[in-house]
């Protein structure tokens, strides 16, 4: 055996080899790491939503206007549903486009669904973020489901 | 296999539900009336089985989510891949049948 040191393979005269500095390949990357993440945290926010709404006190029979009413009055609930609302619609929406990118073999049919799903995951999100800081708990003229706090008309 | 299969259809179940849950929820900004009303459907028992289907999905989902998290971080995680599955099926019917009588008997029980 000789101690001859082999020059690792065509290291000389090709470019550095780079995986996942920029563009598709990066892209792909960083929604990989994100279904990761967001996924995490996505267990404690929506096992504590469901824990809350459906088995605390009366369960689904609790809810009406004046429960969503109560809840967000305070900054802690809108803050958890604001958040629950961009993780989930984010983490479905690269969920499903990822399903489209393995099933829909034609690449119309695939650009058309994959525009369906943006399209309405941007709709989804825009009217939930809207409703959660725009919500009127006590709103003028409304006199059933109220929560306790609104003044009596 | 069949854990990615069952990953991938509860994702999509879960996810038509949030669009058709963002909507519903979205009538509070509508009416105290139109929020309610809606909200009306979902107590009904047939909706109520439905909603624990939909439980069942998400808890699923969530332990598998962190099953696969596992085997992609986790040094032992490939090789404990199998070992993991059955404890995602245990957990899954540790929580769904506490979560089942509590939801079961609000749904199916008179108020």
């Amino acid at each position: 055996m000789s101690n001859d040191t082999i020059a690792a393979p065509r290291s000389a005269h090709t470019p550095q080899y780079k995986r996942h500095k920029t563009g598709r390949a990066s892209f792909e990357m960083m929604a990989w790491l994100f279904m990761r993440l967001s996924g995490v945290v996505l267990v404690v926010l929506i096992f504590g939503h469901l824990f809350v709404n459906l088995m605390l006190g009366q369960g689904i029979h609790a809810i009406d206007f004046g429960f969503v009413a109560g809840k967000w009055s305070s900054p802690f609930w809108q803050v958890w549903d604001l958040l629950m609302l961009w993780l989930a619609m984010l983490h479905g929406t690269n969920g499903v486009r990822t399903i489209i990118n393995d099933y829909a073999e034609r690449n119309g049919t695939r650009m058309t669904l994959k525009t369906v799903l943006y399209i309405a995951a941007a709709v989804i999100i825009v009217l939930g973020t809207l409703v959660i800081f725009t919500f009127d708990p006590c709103p003028a003229g409304a006199v059933t489901d109220l929560p306790s706090f609104c003044p009596v008309p | 296999m069949w854990s990615w299969v069952g990953h991938r259809i509860t994702g999509v179940v879960i996810f038509v539900f949030l669009l058709v849950h963002v909507l519903d929820t979205s009538l509070v900004r509508v009416s105290p009336e139109a929020y309610t009303a809606v909200i009306g459907a979902y107590k009904n028992p047939i909706m109520g089985l439905g909603e624990a289907a939909l439980v069942a999905a998400i808890v699923f989902h969530a332990f598998n989510g962190l099953r696969i998290i596992l085997i992609d971080f986790w040094k032992k995680g490939p090789k404990y891949q199998r070992h993991m599955l059955w404890s995602v099926l245990i957990l899954w019917v540790v929580v769904m049948v506490p979560f089942l009588i509590r939801h079961l008997s609000i749904v199916f029980g008179g108020h």
